[in-house]
């Protein structure tokens, strides 16, 4: 399965005619087609329901396709993430541990892989500076706002230097100008380190402001309906948001997007 | 000083009610006249209770080492087996019916038989305060192992986590809750398992528990002597279950960093 699509691209991630069933024959996917390069950040925007985190859950090899193929780099969606282990997978919900401390949560993907603890709190004490919580690493998750949580959550991530990040309706749950301030700094972690982001969102401002590339998803079962290139050069400034070319760009995002319910 | 009065606000209205109690319970006994080895008057029961206070606290101490044999030992076992379950549901669903049986039998039913089979004497009594305490333990345990959210479970899994390290690191910190909640219960329950051990397994006449002196003490129709019993009883189950509790609290805050 993965030889066929090794042979026709050398994008990071593949997918061909790609759909999912799941048990009592629920269609949530139907005849995906993606390429994603390597270095892209790309959103995927659909109606709640419409199996974009179902996409998401198959490329990091917790789903598995029911139809068609999908690789990562040329493997399979599980031998990509056992042997490349440079993947990392951002939740609508913290999910945080409760028991351990800012610190102990961030480091726990490298406690996982056995790195040894003095590169574990270096690596630590510098990503959580990367997502401004310097001062909060002895803390424990419920004493932090729902926005530090999630920035917590971001350092956890990408605590691995991980070269494709997955986020999975990440700031679904915060208020409008924490989400903003958030987008801003995620994006500015995207350029500063360059890693490939596949961001599922059902926010259309959101998606424009942080990718290069839109896909627009129907509702279930998902479809692929667009494809929208985000042209504004980064870095992008906050007030990217205000100038008609935003305000434009958003409006046919969300156009597109409502073609797809009756 | 606000700490102090807060104690003193929490200690103050049960120890009132309990002055009420004692007050009218002697009242009682006096006006009605009621005879001494049906209900003896508090001062009579406080009688007993000064005369017999070495051998009531030997018995006390004897139970008390038993009941918390008991419940250590269905503590470590009843861990294991709930680590047991987490890993197969096919243990779990072919296991968890006989572990239910632990529960719905009547302690007093297979006593006797548990006696028979370990022995009389500590051992004896010990088995049965096991065995009764076993069931919460396993139950609490079990339901916080195998609780734990889907993302939670993604993200070890994303990480590429062994089965021992999604175990120790996720599984078994996730349930320390529940851990504690089935303490507190077989925590009482072991007291009561001992005191009922030592119905039937008796240590004999010079060294003896709280369940052979109140068996003794109801036989030789000695009331007062039988109430004196009951209170160091019902102290030694308050005892264990507060210090359970008070190590439950110290550690959940130290858990989930709550102050």
């Amino acid at each position: 399965m993965s030889m066929e699509a090794t042979a026709k691209t050398d994008s990071l991630v593949a997918a061909h005619g790609l759909g999912k069933t799941f048990t009592g024959s629920i269609k949530a996917l139907i005849d995906i087609d993606v390429d994603i390069d390597a270095g892209e950040f790309v959103s995927i925007v659909g109606p709640s329901g419409c199996g974009k985190s179902t996409l998401l859950k198959m490329i990091a090899g917790l789903v598995t396709p029911t139809q068609g193929t999908l690789s990562i780099a040329g493997l399979a969606p599980l031998e990509a993430r056992h042997q490349r282990q440079d993947l990392a997978y951002i939740f609508q919900d913290a999910t945080l541990l409760p028991w351990r401390t800012v610190e102990k949560n961030v480091a726990l993907p490298l406690e996982l892989a056995g790195k040894d603890n003095a590169q574990v709190a270096d690596r630590v004490t510098e990503v959580l500076h990367m997502v401004g919580l310097d001062g909060f690493a002895r803390a424990y998750p419920r004493h932090l706002s729902g926005g530090m949580r999630m920035r917590v959550s971001i350092a956890r991530a990408l605590v691995t230097q991980p070269g494709l990040l997955l986020l999975d309706e990440p700031f679904a749950a915060l208020d409008e100008i924490t989400r903003q301030r958030l987008n801003e700094e995620l994006l500015r972690l995207w350029e500063e380190h360059g890693w490939t982001g596949l961001f599922v969102t059902h926010n259309v401002y959101e998606a424009v402001f942080l990718s290069q590339r839109i896909l627009v998803m129907s509702d279930r079962p998902g479809r692929l309906l667009a494809d929208i290139a985000v042209p504004f050069p980064t870095p992008r400034p906050a007030n990217l948001r205000d100038t008609p070319e935003f305000v434009h760009l958003a409006s046919e995002v969300s156009r597109q997007l409502r073609g797809t319910s009756p | 000083m606000n700490t102090l009065s807060r104690l003193f606000s929490s200690i103050f209205p049960p120890l009132l009610f309990f002055v009420c109690a004692v007050l009218l319970w002697h009242l009682g006994v006096e006006l009605f006249d009621i005879k001494p080895f049906l209900l003896p008057s508090p001062l009579r029961v406080a009688a007993a209770l000064k005369t017999h206070i070495t051998a009531l606290l030997n018995a006390t101490w004897l139970t008390g080492t038993g009941a918390l044999c008991g419940f250590l030992l269905s503590f470590a076992a009843g861990f294991c087996i709930s680590l047991l379950f987490s890993q197969s549901r096919l243990i779990e669903r072919s296991l968890y019916p006989y572990a239910i049986f632990l529960q719905t039998v009547p302690i007093v039913a297979i006593a006797p038989l548990i006696i028979l089979w370990i022995g009389h004497g500590f051992y004896g009594v010990v088995a049965v305060s096991f065995i009764i305490s076993l069931f919460p333990i396993i139950a609490n345990t079990t339901t916080g192992l195998t609780s734990v959210g889907q993302d939670l479970l993604d993200l070890f899994a994303l990480n590429n986590a062994t089965r021992w390290q999604i175990l120790f690191k996720l599984r078994v910190p996730h349930a320390v809750p529940n851990m504690l909640t089935g303490a507190k219960i077989s925590s009482g329950l072991s007291v009561i398992g001992a005191i009922v051990g030592e119905f039937f397994a008796g240590y004999g006449t010079e060294h003896f528990g709280l369940g052979y002196l109140i068996i003794l003490t109801n036989g030789q129709v000695k009331t007062d002597y039988l109430f004196a019993c009951i209170f160091f009883c019902t102290l030694l189950g308050w005892a264990i279950f507060t210090s359970i509790n008070v190590l439950s609290k110290f550690l959940l805050i130290r858990w989930t960093g709550v102050d």
